[in-house]
């Protein structure tokens, strides 16, 4: 065990999954020497060498098209778009090309092997490009994992598991938990489960659902509820597609209440998908409509950042309004 | 860092603009319509039994064509794209590969899996999508793969295998493979944006990989001049720092020797090259298109007249290496091959309903399994609405 904060996992990940298998192979702009924007590929270059470890030109589609050829091939490509905000040159590769590899070609071929790592979200003070969060984009097309961890133990076992799952995976990293979220974390190899959420702290009143950096807004707001008296299950999502119904619908089906929380705005964000299921598979067993405590719809502002969010207060007032609908 | 560029340039006091015409690139041409090499043009290395090879392949190729589309025409196939007067440029650029490099084609260079031996069968079940299709009957005619013969399925997003390529090259040049990959485009497709970053990519990771571009003139209805303004494709290579060539695509040999050669270069030095094959798409896009809204009778019959198959022919006869006899008798056979190979394909199943959620991922996920249990209950319910199906499911 170490103290890691989630970059250190990170990396530590990457060095795991570099030094297992020799054809393993990072690649992004500025990933080589400097080590990335945020340094999570520091030393990467130097342990294993410029081939495996470098910088791409400044092309964000050519880094997935590349990734694309290259894992197609048996290399096992581990592409960082520098940040999710500027994933969407690489949109055609990603939807078109990655996601439907193998399914278009009767499994003559695919590009199991690619994972893409890139960070998401707000409270940087990035503003409009430098905080979205683009993961209901790609939750909306088949072929693709999306997968987001909330602290460095979760990133660590979760980008491991990405790196060998025989699926393309896009790992988003909550860039605002970089240094902020510390946490022990083992120094060997491990693995987290995709496409299996994780019940974080067991409640029998309402159930709180987030992923990535939101965890710890709705943690916070559970604290609040508590000291009402209110007790919240809290789920993390973790991963995005495919996501884990079963866990959810057990969860509500216990509590009779649930509240969704994202970063992304609330229009048709991954939010609703799960809001739209769960009607369905629990509507017997709802005491209130489900509840979605989103971003607002419009462009990640800067100066009004902290009005726009999906802070513990809101959630905190979602909660208190579905336990006394 | 790199400032050399600035260390080099010759220093001027006067502005001096570049014309952006003036890279002089020079076109190979090893043979001429008749049959007859061109005076000291340098031959590729070619025998008889390979050059016999390359023109049964071209052979076969045209045959192909003439009947899928006439079945289109039937209603017998939803589509079709020929590579009429243009058959030279994949079969060529096949020939003068190894078995094990990979090709990444973009969708007119059948000719190209023709070569490698891909059976007519193969060819059918994929028109026909039925069950025997090795691509399980999910995309259009003429979308192409096979692992076994290092031939990547075929992607309608145009462009988009081109950074592949470059990937695929640079995975190979890892492992120390004999091996490079050929990247094939057209010259419409080289304004998407992923010819740029495939190319740049490749010049700057020392990838493997020949970029071969067949220009023919047209993207759809759109002519090649109002696709670039500068000299043809073969001009952006040079600004890439990319080793390029311009060769006439109709002239089957000047395509085996710049394939010949950019291989052993590419192998050699772990660089990419590009090669601008000049040709003409003497048919229309596809079975949905009629070129004659676009373009005169009188220009198809001008490249009527360079077909390179003929002009293949023409060398072969002047060599001793095939004769009239065996024209008709391998002509003939071809056809009804073909004929035949249909009525066999058209009349095989569609895929089973199963096949709708296989491969999207290693394994269906658990809500996708629950999908199509929903959707056999419903099929069973109407079976008459889904007759391919309904009869066959457990």
């Amino acid at each position: 065990m170490a103290q890691m904060n989630l970059l250190h996992a990170i990396n530590n990940a990457l060095d795991i999954a570099m030094t297992e298998n020799e054809r393993a192979v990072c690649f992004g702009e500025d990933v080589g020497h400097f080590g990335g924007v945020f340094r999570a590929t520091s030393g990467l270059q130097e342990k294993f060498g410029k081939l495996r470890c470098f910088n791409t030109p400044l092309v964000e589609q050519g880094v997935i098209g590349f990734a694309n050829g290259l894992a197609a091939q048996g290399s096992v490509p581990i592409a960082e778009i520098q940040f999710a905000d500027y994933i969407f040159p690489a949109f055609d590769q990603i939807v078109n090309e990655s996601a439907k590899f193998r399914y278009r070609s009767g499994n003559e071929f695919d590009v199991g092997n690619l994972t893409i790592r890139t960070p998401y979200g707000g409270g940087i003070a990035g503003g409009l490009y430098h905080s979205q969060s683009p993961e209901a984009y790609f939750a909306h097309t088949p072929g693709l994992k999306v997968v987001v961890p909330r602290n460095p133990y979760q990133a660590k076992g979760l980008l491991l598991a990405s790196i060998r799952d025989k699926n393309p995976v896009i790992f988003f990293e909550p860039k605002r938990l970089y240094r902020a979220s510390v946490g022990e974390v083992p120094l060997e190899d491990y693995q987290l489960p995709l496409g299996k959420a994780e019940i974080v702290t067991p409640g029998s009143d309402i159930t709180l659902l987030a992923w990535g950096a939101q965890m710890e807004i709705i943690e916070k707001a559970a604290e609040m509820a508590a000291a009402d008296g209110i007790s919240c299950e809290i789920i993390d999502l973790r991963t995005i597609l495919p996501w884990d119904i079963e866990t959810v619908v057990n969860s509500v089906t216990k509590t009779g209440r649930l509240v969704v929380s994202q970063e992304a705005p609330l229009t048709a964000g991954f939010a609703s998908e799960i809001a739209a299921t769960i009607q369905k598979e629990c509507f017997l067993h709802l005491e209130s409509p489900i509840a979605r405590i989103c971003g607002m719809d419009t462009p990640y502002p800067l100066s009004l950042e902290k009005e726009y969010v999906a802070d513990h207060l809101k959630v905190y007032e979602a909660i208190k309004h579905s336990i006394n609908y | 860092m790199n400032t050399d560029v600035y260390k080099e340039s010759p220093v001027v006091h006067q502005p001096a603009f570049i014309d952006g015409h003036s890279v002089e690139i020079p076109i190979l041409k090893v043979l001429q319509q008749d049959g007859t090499v061109y005076e000291g043009a340098e031959l590729p290395e070619i025998d008889q039994e390979s050059a016999t090879k390359i023109y049964k392949t071209l052979a076969f190729h045209r045959v192909l064509d003439e009947r899928m589309v006439a079945s289109q025409r039937q209603g017998r196939l939803s589509f079709y794209m020929t590579a009429l007067g243009e058959e030279a440029a994949s079969v060529g650029g096949a020939a003068g590969l190894k078995p094990q490099d990979m090709i990444m084609a973009q969708y007119r260079e059948q000719g190209a899996l023709m070569y490698r031996g891909f059976s007519l069968e193969n060819f059918m079940n994929q028109m026909f999508s039925n069950e025997k299709d090795l691509g399980k009957g999910r995309q259009m005619p003429i979308h192409y793969g096979s692992r076994e013969l290092n031939y990547m399925t075929i992607s309608s997003p145009l462009a988009t295998q081109i950074p592949q390529a470059t990937g695929y090259a640079y995975g190979q040049k890892l492992q120390g493979l004999d091996a490079v990959t050929i990247c094939y485009f057209g010259e419409g497709a080289a304004s998407e944006g992923d010819f740029h970053a495939g190319l740049n990519m490749a010049a700057v990771h020392r990838a493997p990989v020949i970029f071969f571009c067949r220009n023919n003139g047209y993207a759809i209805s759109t002519p090649a001049d109002e696709q670039y303004a500068g000299n043809g494709i073969a001009s952006r290579g040079v600004g890439y720092g990319i080793k390029t060539i311009r060769i006439d695509g109709n002239d089957i040999l000047a395509v085996l020797k710049a394939t010949q050669d950019a291989r052993t270069y590419a192998l050699a030095e772990n660089k990419p090259v590009l090669i601008e094959a000049m040709s003409y798409r003497l048919g229309a896009h596809s079975t949905s298109d009629d070129p004659s809204g676009y373009r005169t009778r009188e220009e198809e019959a001008k490249w009527q007249a360079h077909d390179p198959i003929l002009r293949m022919k023409n060398w072969m006869l002047a060599n001793k290496w095939w004769d009239e006899a065996q024209e008709t008798t391998l002509f003939d056979k071809l056809r009804e091959e073909v004929l035949a190979a249909v009525k066999v394909a058209e009349k095989i199943d569609k895929p089973p309903v199963e096949d709708l959620i296989t491969d999207v991922y290693d394994e269906p996920p658990t809500l996708l399994k629950a999908q199509l249990a929903e959707l056999k209950v419903h099929i069973k319910k109407y079976p008459e609405a889904y007759p391919f199906t309904a009869g066959r499911i457990k």
